[in-house]
C-alpha cells in the first residue's frame, strides 16, 4: 500500500466517522444556540435512537428483511420517536429550569443522560445487541482503497440530512425563527413567534438527527451498547466547540475535521487506535487556547 | 373614558420587576387614531408599561384591555396576532440576519407569501433605504436605519396599535425629524400610536394627549397643548 492509498483510505474512513459526529454535533449546537444549554443527554439520544431503530428493524424484518428499505423505514421511525422523546425531555426536565441558575440545568442534563443510559442498560441487561443487516460487503474497489456501498450510502444519507437542515434553517420561516431566537428571544416574542414551540421544534430536529446517526452507527458497526452515547456525546460536543458552538455549518465542519483527524491519528507510527480520543480532546484543548470561539464561531458579546 | 373608540385601556396596573415595584396603579387610555405619549425620567417605568401591555412583563394587579378584550394574561405572541405591536427600546433587530429576513420575521404570523411580499413592498416604499440594502446584514445599518428597520418590521404585521419605545434615542437631530415624520405618516394611515419618549418637546408636538410618569405612577395627564405650555412640567419632568 502506497502512502497515497493510506491517505485516501483514511480520508474515506474519517469522512464516515465525521458524518456521524457532525449529525450528533448539530443537535448539540442547535440546542446551545437557542437556550444556551449544553445538553449532555444528547449523546444518549443517539444511543436510544440506535436501539429504537433496532427494535423497528426487528419488527419490520419479517416483512422487508433487513435490506436498505427496512433500514430506511426504521431510521425514519426512530427519528420520529426519538425526536418526540427529545421534546418530552425538554418540556419535563429543561423547561422548568430555564430561569434557574445555569449550573442547575446542566446538572439536570447530566441526570437525564444517566436516566437514559441506565434505562437502556436495565432493558438490555447491559448486553451488546447485534445489529444484523444483510447489506453485503460489496463496494467500490480502487486497488488498495476500498469503500463499501454501505459506507457510501451512510455518508450520502448524512449529507442529505444536513442539506435539508441547512435549507430548512435558511429558507423557511420557522427556520429563520430558530436563528432569530438564538439572537434575541424577547424580540421574537414581539414578532408573534411562539418561542416555546420553536424551542420544541429545535429539540425535535436535533434529537431526530442524533437518532439517525445512532441507526447509521448500528448499521456501520453492527452492534449496539447502552454506553455508546457517552463517548459520542463528548466527541460531538468537541466537534461543536471546534466548529464554533451555536453555528450549524460549524458543527458539520467540526464533526468532519474531528473524524478525519481521528482516522489519520491512528496511522501515526507506534500510535495505536486507542489513542484516537487523545487526538480529539487534545485538539479541543488546543483550540480552546488558540481560538475559543471555534472555527466558524463569532465572538460573543455578553449583553448585560 | 371608555367607549367604542377606546383601543387600549389600562386599569390600575401593578407590575413588579423582581422585587422592584415598578408600576403602582397605572391607568391610561388610548383612543382610536390618536398619538398618545408617555413621558418621564429614566427609570420612571415607561418601558415597563409598554412591556406589560405587550405581555413581556406580567401585571400582578389590574387589567389591560385591547379593543374590548382583556389581554392581561395573554402571551406576547397572542397579543401580536391581535394587532398590537411593540417596538422595544434599543430596536432589538436581529443582527447577523439580513434586512429582508428581519422583515420576514416581522410577518411571522402571516401564512400567505404573496401578502408578505406585498407588505414588504409597502414597507420599502416608506423606508427606501431598507430596499437598497435588503440582503445586507442588519448589524451593518446605522442607528437611524436600525430604527427604521425595527419600525418596518413592526409594520409587516399591519398593526392597529403601535407601541414605540424611544424611537429617537441616540439619533442625530435630522434623523429624529425623519422618524417623527414617519410616525405622523403612519398615524394618518390609521395606526394608533402610544409613544414613549425622552425627547418630550418632540413627543408633545406629535401627540394629542400625554401622560407624565414618576416612579411608577401617573402624576399628570392632559392634552399635549396644555402640557407643552406648562413651564413647570417642562422643567420638572421633561428635561432639556
Amino acid at each position: 500500500m502506497s502512502n497515497l492509498d493510506i491517505i485516501l483510505q483514511q480520508l474515506a474512513n474519517g469522512i464516515i466517522l465525521g458524518s456521524f459526529y457532525a449529525l450528533v454535533a448539530l443537535g448539540y449546537t442547535m440546542v446551545y444556540g437557542i437556550i444556551k444549554l449544553l445538553n449532555f443527554a444528547h449523546g444518549d439520544l443517539y444511543m436510544v435512537g440506535g436501539f429504537v431503530g433496532f427494535v423497528f428493524l426487528s419488527a419490520l424484518s419479517g416483512l422487508l428483511g433487513t435490506s436498505w428499505a427496512a433500514i430506511t423505514f426504521s431510521m425514519v421511525l426512530s427519528m420520529l420517536a426519538v425526536g418526540l422523546l427529545g421534546v418530552i425531555i425538554q418540556r419535563v426536565a429543561y423547561q422548568p429550569m430555564l430561569n434557574a441558575p445555569r449550573l442547575s440545568i446542566l446538572i439536570t442534563a447530566l441526570a437525564v443522560s444517566m436516566i437514559l443510559a441506565n434505562g437502556v442498560m436495565a432493558v438490555t441487561d447491559g448486553e451488546y445487541m447485534a445489529f444484523t443487516t444483510d447489506l453485503g460487503y460489496d463496494g467500490l474497489d480502487f486497488g488498495n482503497v476500498f469503500i463499501s456501498y454501505t459506507q457510501l450510502v451512510l455518508v450520502v444519507s448524512a449529507s442529505v440530512l444536513m442539506i435539508v437542515l441547512t435549507l430548512f434553517v435558511h429558507k423557511t420561516l420557522y427556520g429563520k425563527a430558530m436563528r432569530a431566537i438564538a439572537i434575541d428571544q424577547d424580540a421574537c416574542r414581539l414578532m408573534g413567534i411562539n418561542v416555546n414551540r420553536v424551542i420544541a421544534l429545535t429539540f425535535f430536529i436535533g434529537s431526530s438527527l442524533a437518532a439517525a446517526a445512532g441507526v447509521m452507527a448500528g448499521v456501520y458497526y453492527g452492534s449496539l451498547h447502552f454506553s455508546m452515547g457517552f463517548v459520542i456525546g463528548l466527541k460531538a460536543f468537541t466537534a461543536a466547540v471546534i466548529g464554533g458552538i451555536g453555528s450549524i455549518p460549524g458543527a458539520m465542519l467540526g464533526g468532519l475535521v474531528l473524524g478525519i483527524l481521528e482516522a489519520f491519528g491512528t496511522q501515526i507510527p507506534f500510535v495505536g487506535s486507542e489513542w484516537r480520543d487523545v487526538f480529539s480532546f487534545g485538539l479541543l484543548i488546543l483550540l480552546l487556547i488558540v481560538k475559543p470561539t471555534g472555527m466558524l464561531g463569532k465572538t460573543e458579546i455578553e449583553r448585560m | 373614558m371608555s367607549g367604542a373608540q377606546t383601543v387600549l385601556q389600562l386599569e390600575n396596573i401593578e407590575t413588579f420587576y423582581g422585587r422592584i415595584h415598578a408600576l403602582r396603579g397605572v391607568s391610561l387610555a388610548v383612543q382610536q387614531g390618536e398619538i398618545v405619549t408617555l413621558l418621564g425620567a429614566n427609570g420612571a417605568g415607561k418601558s415597563t408599561i409598554l412591556r406589560t401591555i405587550s405581555g413581556l412583563n406580567r401585571a400582578t394587579k389590574g387589567t389591560v384591555v385591547f379593543q374590548g378584550k382583556d389581554i392581561t394574561s395573554c402571551k406576547p405572541h397572542e397579543i401580536v396576532e391581535m394587532g398590537l405591536i411593540h417596538v422595544p427600546e434599543g430596536r432589538r433587530i436581529f443582527k447577523g440576519m439580513t434586512i429582508k429576513e428581519n422583515l420576514e420575521l416581522g410577518s411571522f404570523t402571516l401564512k400567505d407569501d404573496g401578502e408578505r411580499q406585498k407588505r414588504m413592498e409597502q414597507v420599502f416604499s416608506i423606508f427606501p433605504v431598507l430596499e437598497e440594502r435588503q440582503s445586507r446584514d442588519a448589524a451593518l445599518l446605522s442607528g437611524g436605519e436600525q430604527q427604521m428597520l425595527a419600525m418596518g418590521r413592526a409594520l409587516m404585521t399591519r398593526p392597529r396599535l403601535l407601541l414605540l419605545d424611544e424611537p429617537s434615542m441616540g439619533l442625530a437631530p435630522f434623523l429624529v425629524k425623519e422618524i417623527m415624520r414617519i410616525i405622523i405618516r403612519l398615524n394618518k394611515e390609521g395606526v394608533t400610536i402610544l409613544l414613549v419618549e425622552q425627547n418630550a418637546r418632540v413627543a408633545l408636538q406629535l401627540a394629542s394627549h400625554g401622560y407624565v410618569l414618576e416612579t411608577g405612577k401617573i402624576v399628570i395627564k392632559g392634552d399635549a397643548a396644555t402640557l407643552r405650555e406648562d413651564d413647570s412640567i417642562v422643567k420638572a419632568y421633561l428635561g432639556d
